[in-house]
């Protein structure tokens, strides 16, 4: 592998490092956060008959979980391409 | 037409679907039948994914499960839904850009090291056997209250139809069959919720009824509604549950890495073409696992607040025992309701109170719903259908890492590397074979600990195999005396912890004791935090993993040049 090639594979490693670590505070927040560990403070707030935080916790981190899947595919996508490092 | 013609006609064409598929798809090469060819469409892909992951469990007992629970039911459908973030972001796409056929392949390749193969393909089939004796008995129970057959007989029919499609079709035969078992399932699932979200809220959408307002006029939330019944009969409110915050906390926890460390899950993503698609199918698999998991609270809800409505009655003084609905006695056949007349007055009672007079098995609440709510005869028999197609497609997955651990990762990579592709099958197919009788058998005479032993799946796959994974991608110095003395503590210890709560001393099993307050479900947590801090400190003591294993850790890293799963 040429020198060039490996500084460049280097920042496609650490951009994928960044927005997989991001996605995963988010991941963290939803659940662990909001559907746990927040969960008595976010009861106060209401969300049509839902208390919030039972809502994040038997509803919405799975959304959430779907949506940052898609997100991170739909990014990893871009990446493989802005460092051409794509499968054909 | 009655609920058992019915049946029998539902079941029996799903079926024909079943083998129909299986003998489309059969297997021709080592190739077919562990990865399907390495060529599956990502949506069909993450259809069969689903259907593998959702077990007999999944669409019978959650919602049931939840029920009881109330909040704390949200440890099952966070746990089981966020292991797959973890999949798609941090163990798919390399696993798949490996491009192996198996779990201990990797962990065997990565570590250089036959020890560590064989501590994973250990791992590997006493995780997929306890899981698979649980599914063969789901089948049995779902033939013996739909179809009127014993047990013993459902059980053995079930097994004929896996030992039929998985031996003949390996992974081919299993996934396309899988994708028309996830349709079944979904509908089963899906139309008594719509129709009793009709019925008792203002919405047909059942994620949406279930924070709606009742249908009865009154303009009250269907869940202030539950949680007033529960307090008022001595529960806890629906809304809040009984576990303490750190116990949910690492129950969560232990669900959620131990399903991105499951092996039958993980193998899906070797079948598809790319390491793009590896991505894109896991986001398809938890798009269709989320349909029911969003579901199977509300149908929670709403079947708690019918079941407290039909026994207790409106003015909730009791239903008179002679005025009871016919599903009462339906289920009281089979032992999972128990009704004791304590106070002599005629009349049900169900409370969590001394008034209770009820015995009510968690497991009939998906079953039953449909009774209860009075739809039609074709609901409950498509609700029979999916509960087996639940139960076959699961079983077909895990028998299948069975046979792929045997006759790839104990066979030939480590007892008889000389064998050729075409012995290799044959031995894959024998060990299908020999893996769906024990299964069968465990299915018909379950030990006593089936139940227990889910957690200690999920525990050990948590605290083995996972820190192993991550480790080996994202830390390429990582060696193998690190990886093993890891793998080695962080399964020790859990399934000491488990051993001792749920087998030796049971009686002490209580919060008390825990430490932590963690319970022994959720102990899987901190045994991988073990084997992560276990592995770092070895390596550091440790040289380095040699170069040419750092290399392949950077390849594995970037996607270009995947190419199709390949033997060696």
């Amino acid at each position: 592998m040429k020198k060039d090639d490996k500084t460049a594979l280097e920042g496609y490693w650490r951009e994928n490092l960044a927005s997989m670590l991001g996605l995963l505070v988010i991941w963290f927040a939803v659940s662990y956060g909001c559907g746990i560990l927040l969960v008595d403070v976010l009861n106060e707030i209401r969300l049509g008959g839902f208390k919030l935080g039972f809502w994040f916790a038997q509803q919405g981190s799975i959304y959430v979980f779907v949506g940052l899947i898609f997100y991170y595919v739909h990014r990893m996508n871009k990446l493989d391409r802005k460092y051409d490092v794509h499968e054909d | 037409m009655d609920i058992q013609t019915m049946t029998f006609l539902i079941v029996g064409a799903t079926f024909v679907l079943y083998i129909g598929i299986a003998i489309w798809a059969r297997a021709g090469s080592t190739n077919d039948f562990y990865v399907a060819g390495g060529g599956v469409h990502p949506v069909a892909n993450g259809m069969a994914t689903a259907a593998d992951w959702m077990s007999a469990a999944s669409f019978i007992s959650m919602a049931g499960l939840i029920s009881f629970m109330g909040y704390d039911g949200g440890v099952y459908l966070m746990g089981w839904t966020g292991g797959y973030v973890l999949l798609a972001l941090c163990l798919a796409p390399y696993l798949r850009k490996f491009g192996k056929f198996t779990v201990p392949d990797f962990i065997g390749d990565r570590y250089y090291s036959q020890t560590a193969r064989t501590v994973a393909v250990i791992c590997a089939i006493f995780v997929c056997f306890t899981y698979v004796a649980g599914q063969m008995r789901g089948v049995g129970v779902v033939f013996s209250r739909f179809l009127e057959v014993d047990i013993v007989s459902g059980v053995i029919i079930g097994m004929a139809l896996v030992f039929f499609y998985a031996v003949l079709g390996g992974m081919k035969g299993i996934t396309y069959t899988q994708v028309a078992q996830y349709c079944v399932l979904i509908c089963a699932y899906m139309v008594p919720a719509f129709f009793i979200s009709i019925l008792m809220t203002d919405s047909f959408i059942p994620q949406l009824g279930f924070g709606g307002t009742l249908a009865d006029g009154s303009g009250m939330y269907v869940l202030d509604k539950l949680d007033g019944l529960s307090e008022e009969l001595g529960f806890t409110a629906y809304t809040e549950g009984n576990k303490s915050m750190v116990d949910v906390f690492f129950i969560t926890a232990a669900l959620m890495v131990g399903t991105a460390g499951l092996p039958h899950v993980i193998v899906r993503f070797f079948t598809v073409p790319k390491v793009r698609d590896a991505r894109m199918s896991a986001g398809w698999a938890l798009l269709f696992i989320a349909l029911l998991y969003t579901t199977a609270p509300a149908v929670a809800t709403f079947a708690r607040v019918n079941m407290i409505n039909t026994i207790n009655g409106e003015e909730m003084q009791g239903t008179e025992y002679a005025q009871a609905p016919s599903w009462v006695s339906n289920w009281e056949k089979t032992g999972l309701i128990t009704w004791e007349d304590k106070n002599d007055d005629g009349r049900m009672f169900y409370s969590g109170d001394e008034r209770n007079e009820m015995k009510i098995d968690r497991d009939i609440m998906v079953l039953a719903n449909p009774e209860i709510a009075g739809l039609p005869a074709w609901v409950i028999a498509l609700v029979a259908a999916g509960g087996v197609a639940a139960a076959l497609s699961t079983s077909a997955g895990l028998l299948l890492v069975i046979s792929t651990s045997i006759s790839h990762d104990l066979l030939k990579r480590n007892l008889m590397p000389d064998i050729s592709d075409k012995q290799e099958l044959f031995f894959a197919r024998l060990a299908a074979a020999v893996a769906v009788c024990v299964a069968g058998y465990l299915g018909i005479n379950p030990p006593g600990f089936v139940a227990q032993v889910v957690a200690f799946a999920f525990g050990l796959a948590a605290s083995s195999f996972f820190p192993a994974i991550i480790l080996g991608i994202f830390y390429k110095r990582m060696n193998k005396e690190g990886a093993i003395a890891g793998m080695i503590s962080g399964i020790v210890f859990t399934a000491a912890y488990i051993i001792f709560f749920k087998f030796v001393s049971p009686e002490a099993n209580t919060p008390d004791n825990w430490w932590f307050g963690i319970s022994p479900e959720g102990i899987g947590t901190l045994g991988m935090l073990l084997n992560f801090a276990v592995a770092i400190v070895v390596n550091k003591m440790t040289n380095d993993a040699p170069d040419d294993v750092q290399e392949m850790v950077e390849s594995i890293r970037y996607p270009k040049g995947a190419g199709a799963a390949h033997a060696h």
